[in-house]
């Protein structure tokens, strides 16, 4: 299935993944796609680890969970070192450097940007960060028109931070434009949990 | 009918939607996970369109709430899980006795008792049917994706109120959580039941001769509600032709609409030789599964999802058995509904459960081994 992209969205309880993941695959809906989105619930959860899944697909989608992803987004060291090895060499994997450091396996090309760090000093609003990776993740993949994402965001953010929610999600573009860090070292190890 | 614009949506808020658009303006219930949506919704929705949301001390009180309304007029709601759905059984079966309409929504998740509440499961098959005690009727409607979810509901209430006939809606947690996108129709689906105006001055509640329209109580007609065996006017009887003939006539009612209960769909080879029998959530795995098998690669493979599970898809499973060698039945239980096909299989087909109990979804590859197995 060349068309099935399936996004991993994983971090920390509190980094707004679960609403990125809506926010994403409303966008995708928007974009007249098939899209399924799951997340992880129960105790994990609420102040833990948090997952959430997007599949989207222009087939109709049976199977709702991510099983192959096609594009992993780790916002934490926690989830890096869990979701690595978990995907395929061929992954686009973005990881956030303000909080993931420490080696991996070289077989992965691993993309770093300073996701809440980048939200925090040029927004002002660390909070933001979820929209930021989204627009990191739209340039690097491609998934969805990135007009009508921008409009999806809007409508998803809280009463007047829809344009501030918009800048981070602009400013994650021009963080992928500018190009990923090499803060981390590649090593021949990948890291178990 | 305006045009319909596709939207994200979760099982659980399909749910709620579905219920507001055939008419339901009362819930009545107790939030637990993975449910809480649905009670969600409704209590953001129902005070907008002048309904009603009551959250209750628990789900007992729910219960009786629902049945309160419900015999007031209203079209009526409760959603649950596995712990609250034990507690509802002996008002549903209140509700059976009296013919009072009611949905009663049961998102599954793993039992027994508390179990893992976000994990889900398809354990309460058997309960849906036999929770409550005595032989008595049950509707239950298992939807697979967030559309069927919507739409399943709305025909729970229209079929509700039409037959008064307490309905279930057995959703489990992936249906309920999953968003996805859906068309949803604009505007409301409400089936009107029978007229109570020309009632005749004898009015029978409890007219034996079918089903007589449900007058709200308290709007002319007085007449005895109870769950003793009642004569046509609802009064207490032990008389036994009366109790059997009471107990046939409200089984009767399901076997005569029959066609509107029972759904199902066939997918798949015409000639199959191996066929998966399954409902909610599971269906999604197996029809990945026969996709590829048969569109794909034509194998003789199909699919018979059930929307309804009870009443029981007896007929289409008795022709499936007579078509294919092995019927494949994939539940997230240690086997339940399993029994129910190999009993009207009649050993024309081998019956092969597979099960699945420790709070994961059956993924495609599981059923796919299975089939490779016999064919």
């Amino acid at each position: 299935m060349g068309n099935r992209q399936e996004i991993l969205l994983t971090g920390a309880g509190g980094q707004g993944l679960i609403l990125a993941s809506i926010v994403l695959a409303a966008a995708a809906v928007e974009d007249n796609k098939n899209v399924v989105q799951t997340q992880s619930y129960g105790p994990e959860a609420r102040g833990g680890a948090s997952m959430a899944g997007v599949i989207i697909d222009v087939d109709t989608i049976e199977y709702p969970k991510v099983t192959k992803p096609t594009v992993l987004l780790c916002m934490n060291q926690t989830s890096f070192n869990k979701y690595l090895p978990k995907v395929e060499p061929s992954c686009i994997i973005i990881a956030d450097s303000t909080f993931v450091s420490g080696s991996y396996s070289e077989e992965y090309k691993v993309q770093l940007y300073p996701i809440t760090r980048s939200a925090k000093e040029e927004l002002g609003k660390e909070v933001v960060a979820n929209m930021l990776a989204l627009g990191v993740i739209n340039a690097a993949s491609g998934l969805v028109d990135r007009e009508i994402f921008r409009g999806s965001i809007f409508k998803f953010a809280p009463k007047g931070s829809g344009e501030l929610n918009q800048k981070a999600f602009d400013l994650g573009y021009r963080l992928y434009e500018e190009g990923s860090g090499q803060d981390i070292e590649a090593s021949a190890q990948t890291p178990r949990q | 009918m305006p045009e319909t614009k596709p939207v994200l949506m979760q099982g659980n808020e399909a749910c709620a939607a579905g219920a507001i658009n055939a008419g339901v303006r009362f819930y009545a219930g107790y939030p637990i996970t993975p449910s809480t949506e649905v009670a969600e919704q409704m209590a953001a929705r129902l005070p907008e369109i002048g309904g009603v949301f009551i959250q209750m001390e628990d789900e007992i009180a729910s219960m009786a709430a629902v049945i309160g309304a419900s015999i007031g007029g209203m079209r009526t709601l409760t959603a649950t899980s596995g712990p609250g759905f034990s507690l509802k059984q002996e008002n549903l079966g209140y509700a059976i006795m009296a013919e009072i309409p009611c949905v009663v929504v049961n998102v599954q998740r793993m039992g027994p008792s508390t179990g893992v509440p976000t994990a889900p499961a398809q354990g309460d098959v058997m309960q849906a049917r036999w929770g409550t005690h005595g032989d008595h009727p049950i509707i239950v409607f298992c939807p697979a994706s967030v559309y069927e979810s919507y739409y399943l509901t709305i025909a729970a209430v229209n079929l509700s109120q039409k037959l008064r006939q307490p309905i279930i809606v057995l959703l489990d947690e992936v249906i309920g959580h999953m968003r996805e996108k859906v068309l949803i129709p604009e505007g409301k689906l409400m089936v009107e039941r029978s007229s109570d105006k020309d009632v005749p001055s004898d009015y029978k509640p409890y007219d034996e001769k079918g089903i007589a329209p449900l007058v709200p109580f308290g709007f002319g007609h007085y007449y005895h509600v109870t769950g003793l065996f009642h004569d046509q006017y609802g009064f207490p009887t032990g008389d036994p032709p009366q109790v059997e003939r009471a107990l046939d006539r409200i089984h009767e009612k399901l076997e005569k609409y029959r066609d509107e209960i029972v759904l199902t769909n066939y997918i798949g080879h015409k000639e199959p030789r191996v066929a998966v029998v399954a409902y909610g959530c599971t269906v999604r795995s197996a029809r990945a599964v026969v996709k590829k098998a048969y569109w794909q690669n034509r194998m003789p493979v199909g699919l018979l999802s059930l929307q309804t599970v009870w009443p029981f898809p007896a007929e289409e499973i008795e022709a499936l058995a007579k078509k294919v060698d092995v019927i494949i039945v994939p539940e997230m239980n240690m086997g339940q509904l399993v029994g129910e096909v190999e009993r009207y299989a009649r050993g024309e087909a081998k019956v092969v459960p597979l099960n699945r109990y420790d709070g994961e979804m059956i993924s495609p590859d599981q059923i796919s081994e299975e089939v490779g197995r016999w064919l």
